[in-house]
């Protein structure tokens, strides 16, 4: 039988499990913003505090849950509900999909179903900027310290409602923005073609959120068709080659 | 018919859940598609990049303070500044230009 890379018994596992506490915890105070914000909503369609909660506890998704949020208000019904969670969350698929070329061979099967429960644009994001496999103890101890504050956020949104300065909200808004900036620009300064990437990136993003043709359209779908479309033109023009990244993790 | 929020709120951690679950559980070896490769490779990428920009114009009170912080954060992460860092630094970055231009006017 082979090793689990990942046992407890490891002094390295708990090693990891603190770094990924720690670097969950920013992640956490921008996600009680957002949180904050979301259980405003929720309040007003009729969302009490403990079902703000248990949403944000489940669902984990800032984008769906508002959708959600509206279809609860709207009273639409549960096959609405559940196309619209796909629509709004697919790119957690796509992030799913590129997790899974990351983990260990010899990574035991429970830590998989365990590591996709939080899997979100920030958790994801410093996940996958790691050197390496994926550890799977790195992302509980981020889910660990952000988690709690997405769902503790909600219900103190639902309960507290407009109490925080509309100054403060604002500021902390930014710190998820902060958080992505962190993740592409190193890649950006080591990768060329991530860089020229970014920056195409943001041209069209602004673009199709400016261009009328597509206003009904949500954010949420653009995200996906533009992250569609544009890796793909870049994975047929820029092939990554993957023998490299495998000599750099054997250093 | 009446609809329940405790239902809701049932679809909406299944459907989310599926989706995440999925993909990790499903795949169990290294794609050997090239193009599929390189496809991963830029999602996360990608997707950063599109969420960030015109978004973070859009989170603030006023759009000059979301594009200073984005351009703070740009700079600060570019030299080597930590996760931590970088978001307190665009955090920082908009109360303060806010906090200016409510005091001039």
């Amino acid at each position: 039988m082979r090793e689990n890379p990942y046992s407890l018994k490891k002094p390295e596992t708990m090693d990891v499990f603190r770094q990924g506490l720690r670097d969950g915890l920013p992640i956490g105070l921008g996600y009680f913003a957002v949180a904050f914000s979301l259980g405003i909503t929720a309040k007003n369609a009729g969302v009490s505090p403990f079902q703000g909660f248990l949403m944000s506890l489940l669902t984990n998704a800032s984008a769906g849950e508002y959708a959600g949020i509206t279809l609860i208000a709207a009273g639409s019904t549960y096959l609405e509900m559940a196309i619209m969670i796909l629509v709004a969350n697919a790119r957690y698929l796509l992030m799913s999909c590129a997790m899974s070329q990351r983990m260990h061979p010899d990574c035991p099967w429970y830590h998989r179903p365990l590591m996709a429960y939080d899997i979100t644009d920030e958790l994801f994001a410093i996940a996958i900027s790691r050197e390496g496999y994926l550890h799977p103890y790195y992302t509980y101890g981020a889910v660990l310290s952000a988690a709690p504050f997405w769902a503790v956020g909600t219900a103190l949104g639902c309960i507290a409602g407009n109490l925080m300065p509309l100054r403060v909200i604002s500021a902390l808004s930014v710190a998820l923005f902060g958080m992505f900036l962190a993740v592409i620009v190193p890649a950006a300064r080591k990768d060329k073609v991530i860089a020229g990437l970014v920056t195409i990136c943001f041209v069209v993003s602004y673009v199709a959120y400016h261009l009328p043709a597509l206003a009904a359209i949500s954010s949420g779908t653009k995200t996906i068709l533009l992250t569609v479309v544009i890796s793909a033109v870049a994975a047929v023009l820029f092939p990554h080659k993957e023998e490299e990244k495998k000599e750099d993790e054997a250093q | 018919m009446t609809y329940h929020i405790y239902l809701y709120i049932l679809v909406m951690a299944l459907v989310s859940y599926a989706i995440r679950v999925l993909p990790l559980v499903l795949l169990r070896h290294q794609i050997q598609n090239r193009f599929l490769q390189s496809f991963l490779y830029y999602v996360p990428y990608v997707t950063l990049a599109v969420m960030t920009f015109p978004a973070i114009l859009e989170a603030t009170q006023s759009p000059i303070s979301g594009a200073l912080a984005l351009i703070v954060g740009i700079v600060a992460a570019w030299f080597g500044a930590s996760l931590f860092r970088v978001a307190v630094s665009c955090c920082a970055v908009v109360f303060v230009t806010e906090l200016l231009m409510s005091l001039l006017g």
